[in-house]
């Protein structure tokens, strides 16, 4: 499959206004404008895109639950805050294609009847928000943005709203608090944003690469969007690669391709010499895959049978030079540093399965801490406001399952058994 | 959206924090310029929103004094009708705030795992070594800090140095960062490097 989304990543000026308007720039947006807002709602379900930040959730459907018959002004947030390790699809898109999602912002407008987007982007992209307020602000200045737009009497506004390091702030209730001036913690649902968001108004909140997706629906239709894909996993799909493989990268490809042509064919394959141990195929939240699980369709639901998840797509590789303790005990240390503190599980559980991996990892670990780790796993997953505490139990009830007997031999040998060359001697102690 | 049947958990009826923030750092009023930069921020939001410009009013504390003080918090409290508690509450949720005095330069090593992967432990180490600087360090003479950071999205590009929470490095070897160091103190702010990406440059 051709690229679509990353179609023009590669040359010169490609984020630029003129480039844009070359290549049927806000064109999708007229064709929206032409239309209804509740068409544009319905063109989006029956396309059955899929929301790419990574629950997955149908767009169309999160457009119709925001309550229609309202006083109250309505919102889109655009979540740009990517912050789940191994993922980086929207830096890609922000920085050389940020008309594309001012053009999707602007349909999701139109579709739920906001006049204001806001687009929360993490405060580490700040080299490409400042591309994009340069872009936006030519944007506004020919009327693709602002009042009016393209003469049809439809007025919108876009802004980027810096954020300042939170992972948590990719959550979308703790976006919302964010953006409102306060810390980024996940609220109580219901009400779902749909009804209660941003300021207390009904909100949607999409992902950069869903909201991109938008503009090329109108264009093309229903039809051609979900040839692309399985059954309901229609549409491009930007995979991004990274750690042992010889070219990591973002590539875009139909959710058929299965995970061992991405990994192999897509991005080079394992180092020469090397095999490949695990696979985390959606973000460093979700269950690990072996190598002989690779041959299925990376589509959010073939995925999600074979015990793990889409999710944002991040798919990080590991080989055999890889100590499972101490990759799980790497990401622990990630959710420990990031929990927000709002629910005690989550907060208390992840610096305690910190602590047991580290003492495992260092061969003083003792055999019991092996089911200590899966019990405590258990008990922050499923029982947190938000999906945070499953995605910071998983790495260590992931390795656990498939890799046990590599953490009773740390445990028996009183050392690690896998040293890697790129570790290294002694762990540097953490982030601030 | 409440927690209790009785209690409404509406922005009037927040409870609000009597604790005041301590004065520290030198007397605090935004520059001219900044002071314009931040009243245009606020008019991006609904005006009983004024809040929402909280994160962008403490980059630009910590853009002119270098760091978050108490009296620059106290500062932006008044500006957008917060208490100074509250303002305290969210500078110290978001790591990309200092609380306290960091170097000109702050070196931070994205050590999450693709990065780790790629050698990112080693990155730091040898950094740490070049610098005679443990993690959360600052030099004797102001000039660097070296600290650790989580994911960036960059791990396509690992591992990652980000230098003073904008510029990226990308690629980096153990055996370069001497390089590094040494352009920086050269040359300064000129050998930012910044996104690999950008293939216009």
């Amino acid at each position: 499959m051709d690229p679509i989304l990353t179609k023009y990543v590669r040359e010169p000026n490609s984020y630029t206004l003129d480039f844009f308007l070359k290549h049927q720039g806000y064109d999708g947006l007229r064709k929206a404008l032409a239309m209804k807002p509740g068409e544009v709602t319905d063109l989006v379900k029956a396309s059955g895109l899929r929301g790419r930040g990574g629950a997955g959730f149908p767009t169309g459907l999160k457009w119709q639950f925001v309550l229609k018959d309202t006083p109250l002004p309505k919102y889109i947030c655009c979540n740009a805050d990517e912050s789940e390790p191994g993922t980086f699809k929207d830096h890609v898109l922000m920085e050389r294609n940020p008309h594309l999602l001012f053009e999707g912002c602007l349909i999701g407008c139109w579709a739920i009847g906001a006049k204001v987007a806001y687009i929360y982007i993490r405060g580490e992209f700040y080299h490409v928000q400042k591309l994009m307020e340069a872009e936006l602000a030519k944007a506004y200045a020919q009327g693709y943005v602002g009042k009016n737009i393209l003469g049809t009497g439809f007025d919108c506004d876009i802004v980027i709203h810096r954020g300042a390091g939170a992972y948590e702030a990719g959550e979308e209730t703790a976006l919302i608090e964010s953006l409102e001036g306060k810390r980024a913690q996940p609220r109580i649902k219901p009400p779902f944003p749909a009804v209660s968001g941003l300021y207390n108004c009904p909100t949607a909140v999409n992902n950069v690469e869903t909201l991109c997706n938008l503009p090329s629906i109108l264009l093309n239709g229903v039809e051609w969007f979900t040839s692309f894909g399985p059954e309901k996993n229609g549409g491009p799909k930007l995979y991004c690669v990274s750690g042992h493989v010889k070219k990591p990268g973002v590539y875009e490809a139909g959710m058929k391709t299965t995970l061992r042509d991405l990994i192999y064919n897509y991005a080079g394959g394992p180092f020469d010499g090397r095999k490949i141990k695990a696979v985390i195929p959606g973000g460093s939240s979700v269950p690990i895959l072996l190598d002989d699980q690779l041959d299925i369709p990376a589509s959010f639901d073939d995925v999600a049978k074979a015990g793990s998840m889409l999710g944002s797509a991040g798919i990080i590789v590991m080989d055999d030079t890889t100590c499972m303790v101490w990759a799980a005990k790497n990401l622990l240390y990630f959710y420990k540093h990031e929990s927000c503190g709002k629910c005690t599980p989550c907060r208390e559980g992840g610096d305690w399965l910190y602590k047991i991996l580290t003492r495992i990892d260092n061969g003083e670990g003792d055999l019991q801490d092996i089911d200590l780790l899966v019990s405590i796993g258990n008990n922050i997953a499923g029982k947190t406001l938000c999906a945070f505490g499953d995605a910071a139990a998983t790495p260590a009830l992931t390795t656990v399952k498939h890799f046990r007997a590599e953490f009773e031999a740390h445990i028996r040998e009183g050392r690690c058994t896998v040293p890697a060359p790129w570790r290294a001697s002694k762990a540097p102690v953490g982030a601030h | 959206m409440s927690f209790h049947p009785l209690m409404v958990y509406d922005r009037q009826h927040f409870q609000k924090s009597e604790r005041d923030v301590v004065e520290d750092g030198p007397a605090f009023t935004f520059t001219p310029e900044r002071r314009a930069e931040l009243d245009e921020i606020v008019t991006k939001y609904p005006a009983d929103q004024k809040r929402s410009a909280i994160l962008a009013a403490l980059y630009l504390v910590q853009d002119q004094v270098g760091h978050l003080t108490g009296n620059g918090m106290r500062h932006v409290a008044e500006i957008l009708d917060m208490t100074p508690a509250e303002v305290e509450d969210v500078a110290s949720y978001y790591v990309m705030f200092y609380r306290e005095p960091v170097g000109k330069y702050v070196l931070q090593v994205c050590r999450t795992l693709s990065c780790a992967l790629m050698g990112a432990e080693r990155v730091t180490e040898a950094l740490s070594e070049k610098l005679g600087l443990k993690v959360g360090e600052t030099d004797k003479s102001g000039m660097f800090t070296l600290l650790e950071f989580e994911c960036l999205g960059a791990c396509d590009r690992a591992p990652i140095v980000m230098v003073n929470n904008e510029h990226w490095h990308e690629k980096v070897k153990p055996e370069d960062v001497g390089t590094l160091v040494d352009d920086i103190k050269a040359k300064g702010e000129k050998v930012f490097t910044g996104c690999h990406l950008d293939i216009e440059r």
